[in-house]
C-alpha cells in the first residue's frame, strides 16, 4: 500500500530549537498559500512577488482571529526555491510559545509536520540536488549532539519497533478478519468482526500508543535538552558551576538579551548531553546582589527542571535552607553536589547521607576545578546508561515518531467514533487500516519509501 | 503427412482469438467501436460458456460486472436476462462492499451471447483453431489457423483461456484437452514462447463434480433463496423485469463430514495434487477439496452449495468440492455428504493446467510489450473468474479497437475501477497464482462501489463510442438529479418539534436544541431517506429508489469518501508523473542490481507503477526521478533492442 505523502505541503520550525532573536518557520508545497493565506493579515501573499518580503500578522482564524505575533513573511515560488516548490517563511518573534504557536496554526490548516530532513530530500527529489549534493548537505546539518542522533537512530532496532510491530501484527489480524468477511461473506468458517470487537482492539492499542506517547516528553530531551536547574542558597557556588558549565566550547546556543520573555534558558554540552539551563538569570541576579535567597524561585525552577543540581556548601554546616531546599527537589532526579570541599569540611556527612539516602553525591571544588570531570560523567551515565526518570524501557525521541504516533492516535478516535456513528465495520476499518499503515511508517514496514526517508531522516529537522 | 496449404482468408480491422467471457466482451467492444472485427473461437457451442460455477458477480467481481456495463459492456445486460437467482450479498455491511451475485442458466447464458455476437452488424463469428500469428517487424499483423486460413488484421486480441495446451487431470488419467473435454489450442502459446520470445508459467484450476438433481434429499439440506428486493446488473435493465422471489431457483447448503474426509485421507495417494503429477499452480483462494483436508486438518466440516446449472437441466454443481481425485473416489465421496446419499454423479470433477503469459510481459493497455497491437486477456493473462476475463476482454477489445482506429488508448487507473486495480496489479507485480479479485486488493474500495459504477464510467464508455447519447443522457440527468436533491437537503432546515423529535426520542437520541439541515439529519445512523420525506417535502421530481439509494450514501457517508478522495488525489499525481519508454535502466548509476533488473523487465510507465514493483526501493524512485527530471536518461537504441 502505497502512503505517498511526496507532494502535500509541510511544515516546520526551521532555525534551531530555544530562544533566538527571530524564529523562521517554513512552509513548502503546492497548497501553501491555502495553508497560510488565512492566518496571515497583510498583503495577498497570492499576489505578491516572488522573492519578497511582507510585513503583516499571524491571526488564529479558529480564535476570533487573535494576533499572534507581528511577522515578516518571504514568500518564493516554484520552482526557483530550494524544495523547487512554493515555499513561504514566516520569520517571527523567536520566543518558544509563538512559534509553537504558529506552526500548530499551520499544521491544523493544512500542512503536515515535515520530517526531519524532508525540505532537503523534496529538493532532491525534484530534482535540485543529486544524490551527492544531498549527502553533503546531510554532513553539514548535524543533530545537536552526535550522541543524541545516535540514539535517534539505534532505538528503532530495539524495544520500539519491536513493540510497534507486535502492534502493528495485532491490527493485521483484525484487518485479516474483517475483510475475509467482505471477500467470504457466505462462509460460516470465520468469526464475523463485529464493530463491539473493533473498538475493544482499537481500545488496546490506544492504550499502548498513550503509554508511547506518554514518554515522547523524555525523547524531547534529546533534541530540546535536559532542561536542568541549579539550585541551593547563596554563596555555595552556583554562578561557578554555571560558568564553568557554559565554558566557551560547551555553550551551543546563547540568548540574545532584551528581548521579552519569562525565563532564560542556556544549551550546553555536557559529554554529548545537551542540557538546557533554566533560570540561569535567577542565578545571575542572585550573583550580583545581596538578594534574599530565592527558594520560592528555586522551587519554581524545580517543577519545569529534569534535572536538578542542588549545590551545597561543604565548608559550612548544613542550613535550614538547604534542608528546605533538598526537601523541594526529593521528587525530582537530581545530584548532590558538594562544592568547596578544597576548604576544610564542616558538613556532617553522615547527615546528608541521612537526608539524601538515594541521590548521588559529587565532591567539587569549581573554582579549584577538581571534581568537575566526574560531575559530567555522572550526568552523561544518569543520562544515558540508567535512565532519566524511566519506568519503561520504550522510550520515543524523534518529532517525527511523535507526529506518526499522533497521527495514529487520531486514527484510531476515528476509528471509535466512527463506530458511535453506527458506521459498518468496512468504513470503520479504513481509519482501522490508517492506524497500521502510520505505525508502519515508525519502522518503516509499511512506508514504501523507507530507504530514503532513513537517510533523510539524519537530517535536522526543518534545513 | 503433407503440409498444410495457407491461403488468404480475409481482413480484418480486429480479431479475437477465443469466445469466452474475455473474448466475447473484447468483440463486441471492438465492433460496436466501428471495427469490422472477427471472433474466433475453437467450438461455436461453447462461447461465453461456463465451465465451472454456474454464477456471476460476487464480492469485487460483481462490482466488475457493473463497470463492464459502465463501459458499454454486455456481461451485466446477458446475466440480467438469463439468471435464475439474485442475491445481494454484504447488506449488513457498508457501501463499498456490497456485491450483486446472480445464479446463471448457463446454457441460456451461453445461448444469448451467442445470439448477441451473431446480431452485432460489424462482427464476424467464426469457429476454428488458431495456431500462430503474423507477425513483421514486431508488429501483429494478422492470424493463421490450423486449415491454413490467413486473416490479416491492424489488432490481435488472444483469450485462449485453458484451452492453451490445456491438460485435465482425473486421478491416474490425463489426457490433452480444452475446458470441458473440447479440443484444446496446442500450437498457438508454444509459438508464442518459442517463436515471439514469451515467457509462459503453467497454471492450474478445478471444478467439482454434477451430480443429478432428481437424486438430491432438498430436504435435508438448508434452502438459500434468492432475494425478493429488486437488482438488476444493468443500468439499463428495468425493475420490472425482476424475476419474483417465487420463479426464481434456489441454491442448498450442505456440509462435507467426517466420512468424507476420512475417504479423502484414506486416497491421498491417488490425489495427482500431492503426488506430483500437477506441475501447475493453483489458486490459494479456491482449494480443492483434498487440498483444504489436508491444509486445515482440524477442520471437522466444510461448507458446500448446490447450485442449479439451468432451468432446462437436472445438472447440480456442487460448489466447494472441487477435486481431481479419481472418479471412483468422487462417487463415494458425494455420496457420504448430507443430501446426496443417493446422488448420481453426472460428470467427474477434474483439475485443468493450461499456458499462462505471465502478465508483467504486458502494458496497463494490455497489448504485449514484445509484440506491438497484439494484445491478451483472460487466463491468459493469469487471472481466474468469468467477471475478471470480461472486464479485461473489454478493456483489450477497446484498445485494439482504438489501435485499429488509430486513437490513442485508454489506461484504467487503480482509482477508476476494479478492472484498473486488476490490470496494474498484473502488468506491475505479476501473479503466481491465478489471480482473483478481492475488494482488499483496492486501496480506494469506498469510491470504488457497486452502486457508483455508472457515474464513474458512463463519461468514459461515451467518449469510445461505446455508450450512446441516449444512454449518456439518461446518466447526465440522473447526475444532475442528484446534485440538485443534495443542495436542495444542504439547504432544508428540521425545526424542533413535535413529529421530528418524537421520531428522534423513539430512537433513543436526544430532541433537536437548534434547527439543523435535512443532509445533517440524514447523516443520522437511523434516518433513512424515505424517513427523511416524513419531515420535509418530497422533491417536485419523485427520485427512484435508485437514485435515493445513491444519494444516501453519498450523504452518510461523505466523510470517509472525502478521505478516500483526498487519496486518490495525491495518486493521481504520482501517476502524472510519466517514465519515457524504452529507458535503458542498465545505464543508470547508482540503482540497486535488483531494481535495475526489475525496472528493466516491467518497463513501468510512471514513477507511482515504479513505487508499486517489489524490490523497487525508495532509494532507486529517487535517483530516477533525478534522472528524470535532468533530462538524463538513456534510451534503448534500436540496435541494442
Amino acid at each position: 500500500m502505497t502512503t505517498t505523502t511526496e507532494f502535500d505541503t509541510i511544515a516546520a520550525i526551521s532555525t534551531p530549537p530555544g530562544e533566538g532573536g527571530i524564529a523562521i518557520i517554513r512552509v513548502s508545497g503546492d497548497e501553501v498559500f491555502d495553508v497560510v493565506e488565512p492566518l496571515f493579515r497583510g498583503k495577498d501573499l497570492r499576489q505578491v512577488a516572488a522573492n519578497t518580503i511582507n510585513y503583516g500578522h499571524i491571526i488564529d482564524p479558529d480564535n476570533q482571529n487573535e494576533v499572534v505575533d507581528e511577522v515578516m513573511v518571504s514568500v518564493y515560488r516554484a520552482p526557483h526555491t530550494y524544495t523547487r516548490e512554493d515555499v513561504v517563511e514566516i520569520n517571527c518573534h523567536g520566543g518558544l510559545l509563538s512559534t509553537n504557536r504558529i506552526l500548530q496554526l499551520t499544521l491544523s490548516h493544512g500542512a503536515r509536520m515535515a520530517e526531519p530532513g524532508e525540505f532537503t530530500k523534496r529538493a532532491f527529489l525534484n530534482g535540485r540536488l543529486d544524490l551527492t549534493q544531498a549527502e553533503s548537505v546531510m554532513d553539514l546539518i548535524r543533530a545537536k549532539t552526535d550522541r543524541s542522533m545516535k540514539v535517534a537512530l539505534n532505538q528503532l532496532d530495539g524495544n520500539l519497533s519491536h513493540l510497534i510491530r507486535n502492534l502493528r501484527q495485532d491490527i493485521l489480524d483484525v484487518l485479516a478478519q474483517v475483510e475475509v468477511n467482505i471477500d467470504y461473506p457466505e462462509y460460516d468458517d470465520a468469526e464475523v468482526m463485529t464493530t463491539k470487537l473493533l473498538m475493544e482492539k482499537a481500545q488496546e492499542v490506544k492504550g499502548q500508543i498513550t503509554q508511547l506517547l506518554a514518554t515522547a516528553k523524555e525523547g524531547k530531551i534529546l533534541r530540546d535538552g535536559l532542561a536542568t536547574a541549579i539550585v541551593g542558597r547563596p554563596n555555595v557556588g552556583k554562578s561557578s558551576l554555571l560558568n564553568h558549565l557554559l565554558h566557551e566550547d560547551k555553550a551551543i546556543v546563547t540568548d540574545v538579551p532584551g528581548t521579552t520573555r519569562d525565563s532564560i534558558e542556556e544549551y550546553v554540552n555536557v559529554k554529548n548531553v545537551p542540557l538546557k539551563l533554566v533560570d540561569t538569570a535567577g542565578i545571575r541576579e542572585t550573583a550580583d546582589k545581596v538578594e534574599k535567597i530565592g527558594v520560592d524561585r528555586a522551587k519554581k525552577a524545580i517543577q519545569t527542571a529534569d534535572l536538578i543540581l542542588m549545590v551545597l556548601n561543604a565548608s559550612e554546616p548544613l542550613s535550614a535552607e538547604d534542608q528546605e531546599l533538598l526537601e523541594a527537589t526529593k521528587g525530582s532526579q537530581r545530584i548532590v553536589i558538594l562544592n568547596k570541599t578544597d576548604l576544610p569540611i564542616q558538613l556532617d556527612m553522615a547527615q546528608l547521607t541521612k537526608l539524601v539516602p538515594d541521590a548521588k553525591i559529587i565532591q567539587t571544588a569549581v573554582t579549584a576545578d577538581q571534581g568537575l570531570d566526574e560531575l559530567e560523567t555522572t550526568i552523561s551515565n544518569m543520562f544515558f546508561n540508567e535512565g532519566i526518570d524511566r519506568n519503561n524501557s520504550v522510550m520515543v525521541t524523534n518529532s517525527r515518531q511523535i507526529g506518526l504516533l499522533h497521527q495514529a492516535n487520531d486514527a484510531l478516535d476515528d476509528v471509535m467514533s466512527g463506530i458511535a456513528a453506527g458506521m459498518p465495520v468496512d468504513l470503520v476499518q479504513i481509519d482501522m487500516t490508517r492506524t497500521w499503515s502510520l505505525l508502519g511508517e515508525i519502522t518503516g514496514d509499511s512506508y514504501q519509501d523507507e530507504l530514503i526517508d532513513q537517510l533523510f531522516s539524519q537530517f535536522c529537522l526543518g534545513k | 503427412m503433407p503440409e498444410v496449404v495457407q491461403y488468404a482468408a480475409g481482413d480484418f480491422d480486429v480479431i479475437v482469438v477465443g469466445a469466452g467471457h474475455a473474448g466475447s466482451e473484447a468483440a463486441l467492444a471492438a465492433a460496436r467501436m466501428g471495427n469490422k472485427t472477427m471472433l474466433i473461437t475453437i467450438n461455436l457451442d461453447m462461447v461465453a460458456f461456463m465451465p465451472c460455477n454456474p454464477s456471476v458477480g460476487g464480492p469485487a467481481k460483481g462490482i466488475v460486472v457493473r463497470e463492464i456495463d459502465a463501459l458499454g459492456g454486455e456481461m451485466a445486460k446477458n446475466i440480467d436476462k438469463t439468471y435464475v437467482q439474485m442475491r445481494m450479498l454484504n447488506t449488513g455491511k457498508g457501501p463499498a462492499v456490497r456485491a450483486l451475485r446472480a445464479q446463471a442458466d448457463k446454457h441460456a447464458y451461453h445461448n444469448e451471447m451467442k445470439h448477441t455476437l451473431e446480431k452485432e452488424p460489424n462482427l464476424t463469428l467464426r469457429q476454428g483453431i488458431v495456431d500462430d500469428l503474423v507477425v513483421e517487424d514486431g508488429e501483429c499483423k494478422g492470424i493463421v489457423t490450423n486449415t491454413g486460413a490467413v486473416y490479416t488484421a491492424k489488432s490481435v486480441v488472444i483469450a485462449a483461456g485453458t484451452a492453451a495446451r490445456g491438460r485435465i487431470i482425473i486421478g491416474e488419467l490425463m489426457y490433452s484437452s480444452g475446458p470441458n473435454n473440447s479440443q484444446p489450442a496446442l500450437e498457438l502459446t508454444k509459438n508464442l514462447k518459442d517463436k515471439y520470445g514469451f515467457r509462459l508459467e503453467r497454471f492450474k484450476t478445478g471444478t467439482p463434480p454434477r451430480v443429478d438433481g432428481t437424486t438430491i434429499h432438498y430436504d435435508e439440506t438448508e434452502e438459500q433463496p434468492g432475494d425478493a428486493d429488486v437488482h438488476h446488473f444493468s443500468y439499463e435493465t428495468k425493475d420490472e423485469d425482476y424475476l419474483d422471489v417465487k420463479n426464481q431457483l434456489s441454491c442448498w447448503l450442505t456440509y462435507t463430514n467426517e466420512k468424507t474426509h476420512d475417504i479423502i485421507r484414506e486416497n491421498l495417494d491417488r490425489a495427482p495434487m500431492f503426488t506430483g503429477v500437477i506441475e501447475g499452480v493453483g489458486p490459494r483462494y479456491c482449494p480443492s477439496i483434498e487440498d483444504k483436508i489436508v491444509r486445515f486438518a482440524d477442520k471437522k466440516r466444510h461448507q458446500l452449495f448446490l447450485e442449479p446449472e439451468g432451468r432446462t437441466t437436472e445438472e447440480w454443481y456442487v460448489q466447494g468440492l472441487s477435486t481431481s481425485l479419481p472418479e471412483e473416489v468422487q462417487q463415494k465421496m458425494v455420496r457420504s455428504i448430507k443430501g446426496l446419499e443417493d446422488a448420481r454423479m453426472m460428470r467427474p470433477g477434474y483439475a485443468i493446467e493450461y499456458d499462462v503469459v505471465a502478465p508483467y510481459q504486458l502494458r496497463p493497455t494490455l497489448e504485449t510489450k514484445l509484440v506491438k497491437n497484439l494484445y491478451t486477456a483472460g487466463q491468459t493473462n493469469g487471472t481466474s473468474g468469468y467477471e475478471e476475463a470480461a472486464g479485461q476482454g473489454l478493456l483489450a477489445g477497446i484498445n485494439a479497437g482504438l489501435r485499429a482506429l488509430g486513437k490513442a488508448p485508454l489506461v484504467l487507473k487503480r482509482s477508476d475501477a476494479y478492472i484498473g486495480v486488476m490490470v496494474d496489479d498484473l502488468v506491475t507485480k505479476g501473479t503466481n497464482e491465478p489471480y482473483r479479485l478481492l475488494t482488499s486488493r483496492a486501496e480506494y474500495r469506498l469510491i470504488l462501489r457497486h452502486d457508483n459504477a455508472d457515474l464513474r464510467l458512463t463519461e468514459i464508455g461515451h467518449e469510445i463510442g461505446l455508450i450512446d447519447d441516449r444512454r449518456y443522457q439518461a446518466f447526465l440527468d440522473k447526475k444532475a438529479q442528484i446534485a440538485a436533491e443534495m443542495t436542495r437537503l444542504e439547504q432544508i432546515r428540521l425545526k424542533p418539534g413535535d413529529a421530528v423529535d418524537d421520531f428522534i426520542v423513539s430512537h433513543g437520541d436526544k430532541p433537536l436544541k437548534d434547527s439543523l439541515t435535512a443532509a445533517d439529519f440524514l447523516r443520522r445512523p437511523y434516518v433513512t431517506y424515505d424517513v427523511l420525506l416524513d419531515f420535509i417535502p418530497a422533491p417536485e421530481t419523485p427520485l427512484d429508489h435508485w437514485l435515493t439509494e445513491e444519494i444516501e450514501i453519498q450523504m452518510k457517508y461523505a466523510g470517509y469518501i472525502k478521505k478516500a478522495e483526498e487519496g486518490v488525489a495525491k495518486l493521481k499525481k504520482a501517476e502524472a508523473k510519466k517514465i519515457p519508454d524504452n529507458i535503458d535502466y542498465l545505464a543508470i548509476e547508482g540503482l540497486a542490481t535488483e531494481a535495475r533488473q526489475k525496472l528493466q523487465k516491467i518497463n513501468p510507465e510512471t514513477v507511482a507503477q515504479a513505487s508499486r514493483i517489489s524490490g523497487v526501493n525508495p532509494a532507486d524512485l529517487a535517483i530516477l526521478s533525478v534522472y528524470i527530471k535532468h533530462g538524463q536518461i538513456a534510451k534503448v537504441t534500436d540496435q541494442a533492442q
